[in-house]
């Protein structure tokens, strides 16, 4: 598949690999996909005080596209408040790395992983 | 080489490997030179139309045809009245299939073939379902191989026809078949085998393994593409409706002139099989038993699919568990390799010869098919290992699957959200 330089570069440099407690009450851990669609990503969250996104970890199992739409994300929620990156689309993602047709699942998986990784935070601190 | 990882020494260091390394060997294989040595005097000046009756340009380019022709035949131990030239495999499978099935459709109406079979045989019989034929699809177990009871109890008085695939492309394994052409034969049935992936590399003899019919393809063969065969039982004779009308060449069975260029390139490829299998099959199983050795030895939670034993020395689809498969590939852009990952085909469902095996969705999405051939180098193998061991360590800190393994989570317990 011919993928754009951005996507590749993702792929080949992934950004924020890795993980943080998901013990740690400042911490939203998203997991969303599922092995039989050849698709997991996990997405992490650190949240300051203040209620800004400090620090962002990923790990995916998935094609380049799946991983490189994870990267992205981790990459564009730091420094961001829940609410604003929350607002974050998948079409975003889709145009950033120019996504073929096929490989659009893998931004909305990745647009759900935020979302998942947002609401384990509140749900950890009261809010829904 | 970016691999993150470090000390890959690179391929430019390494003596005569030419990137990226050919591993594909089931896909297609290159041409033997000798092979287009042969062939070169039909593209220049002995152009002739091998149906030519009436000058030398024509006697001259028959001659070739029949040479050829009797090479094939030499490979399969068939007589050379038996073989006639097609396309390809697919049109072979085509015409063996349709061919027989229609000609005999007043007294038999039934098929039988197995899950595993390539797409042209599928759907040829898919088509001719439409056309009133009932046909069975048999499963496999685990390592690819057909139950012969599930045969036994599938072929009845009303089977015409029994086609069963000698060597799977996918998974390389050999299916046992002079057992079930005796099962065919039992209840009258014709027996054809698809034997694209087998010709060459296992020795085959239709009349010792009781074959009516046999598809054969040039370019699995280190032949050239655009050029296949099929064999085509004298005695008892097989007979059939042809698929391709027009000035009955090929004994009525397949019109149409033939390339004595693309007949002589099978010939020759036929001859060079025939001659260098035992040699080649000793080279390619030491360098594929080393290949899987070395990455076993580093990678853990790697599995073969299809039989370890009932195979062809040349492939292995290897499942590496907790990485996805097109991801890996795009990470070993050096090898030229297939995946059997939904995601490199175009629907998102993974390999169904994989799923037939039984294999866990999951794992079908992480397999990888590896073709050694002729001209496999130990050099590629030994980078080829080095670059699999590298990459899929590399994914697999970057898999949240690997990561649950890691920490003892049973995954298999995990409530996955559907999407």
């Amino acid at each position: 598949m011919a993928y754009s330089e951005k996507l590749v570069d993702h792929y080949e440099n992934p950004r924020n690999v890795g993980s943080l407690d998901k013990n740690d009450d400042n911490v939203g851990t998203g997991l969303v996909g599922a092995p039989a669609c050849g698709d997991v990503m996990k997405l992490q969250i650190k949240v300051s005080p203040e209620g800004l996104i400090e620090d962002a970890k990923f790990k995916t199992f998935g094609c380049g596209s799946a991983i490189a739409s994870s990267s992205l994300v981790t990459e564009w929620v730091k420094g961001k408040t829940l609410d604003e990156a929350a607002t974050i689309k998948n079409t975003d993602i889709a145009q950033h790395l120019a996504l073929p047709p096929v490989k659009i699942h893998c931004s909305v998986l990745a647009e759900d992983a935020i979302k998942a990784a947002i609401a384990d935070y509140k749900a950890k601190h009261g809010q829904s | 080489m970016a691999d993150g990882t470090g000390e890959t020494v690179a391929a430019e260091s390494r003596p005569n490997i030419h990137l990226p390394i050919y591993l594909d060997y089931q896909a297609t294989t290159p041409l033997d030179p000798r092979v287009l040595d042969a062939m070169m005097p039909y593209f220049t000046g002995k152009f002739g139309n091998p149906h030519s009756r009436s000058h030398s340009y024509g006697w001259e380019a028959e001659e070739a045809v029949e040479a050829a022709r009797e090479e094939v035949a030499k490979l399969i131990g068939a007589d050379p009245r038996e073989v006639i030239f097609t396309s390809g495999a697919t049109e072979s499978n085509n015409l063996a299939i349709k061919g027989v099935a229609l000609f005999n459709k007043d007294r038999r109406n039934e098929i039988v073939t197995v899950v595993t079979e390539h797409k042209c045989v599928l759907d040829t019989c898919r088509h001719l379902e439409q056309e009133g034929f009932k046909v069975t699809y048999l499963p496999v177990q685990q390592n690819g191989l057909i139950d012969l009871d599930d045969l036994r109890a599938a072929v009845t008085e009303k089977t015409v026809l029994v086609s069963v695939m000698a060597v799977n492309n996918e998974i390389g394994v050999v299916q046992p078949l002079a057992e079930i052409a005796k099962i065919a034969h039992e209840k009258g049935a014709y027996f054809h085998t698809d034997a694209a992936q087998g010709v060459g590399k296992i020795p085959l003899d239709v009349n010792a393994m009781g074959i009516d019919l046999m598809s054969i393809s040039g370019h699995k063969v280190y032949g050239p593409k655009g050029i296949g065969a099929l064999f085509v039982r004298r005695k008892p004779r097989v007979r059939l409706v042809a698929q391709m009308n027009g000035g009955g060449q090929e004994r009525g069975m397949r019109s149409g002139t033939l390339s004595p260029a693309l007949c002589v390139g099978i010939g020759e490829a036929c001859r060079i099989a025939r001659e260098e299998m035992t040699a080649d099959n000793e080279r390619i199983r030491h360098l594929a038993h080393k290949f899987y050795e070395t990455v076993k030895a580093k990678l853990p939670d790697i599995y073969v699919n299809g039989d370890l034993e009932q195979r062809i020395p040349g492939n292995l689809n290897i499942s590496f568990a907790y990485v996805e498969g097109e991801s890996l590939i795009m990470g070993i852009k050096d090898l030229a390799v297939s995946s059997g990952s939904a995601c490199t085909s175009a629907s998102l469902e993974p390999s169904y010869v994989l799923r037939a095996l039984g294999v866990e969705e999951e794992l079908a999405h992480t397999s990888i098919r590896f073709g050694f051939g002729r001209f496999t180098t130990e050099a590629e193998i030994d980078y080829a290992a080095d670059t699999i061991v590298k990459r899929v360590s590399k994914l697999r800190e970057m898999s949240p699957l690997w990561e649950m393994v890691q920490e003892g989570i049973d995954i298999k317990s995990i409530q996955w959200a559907d999407h």
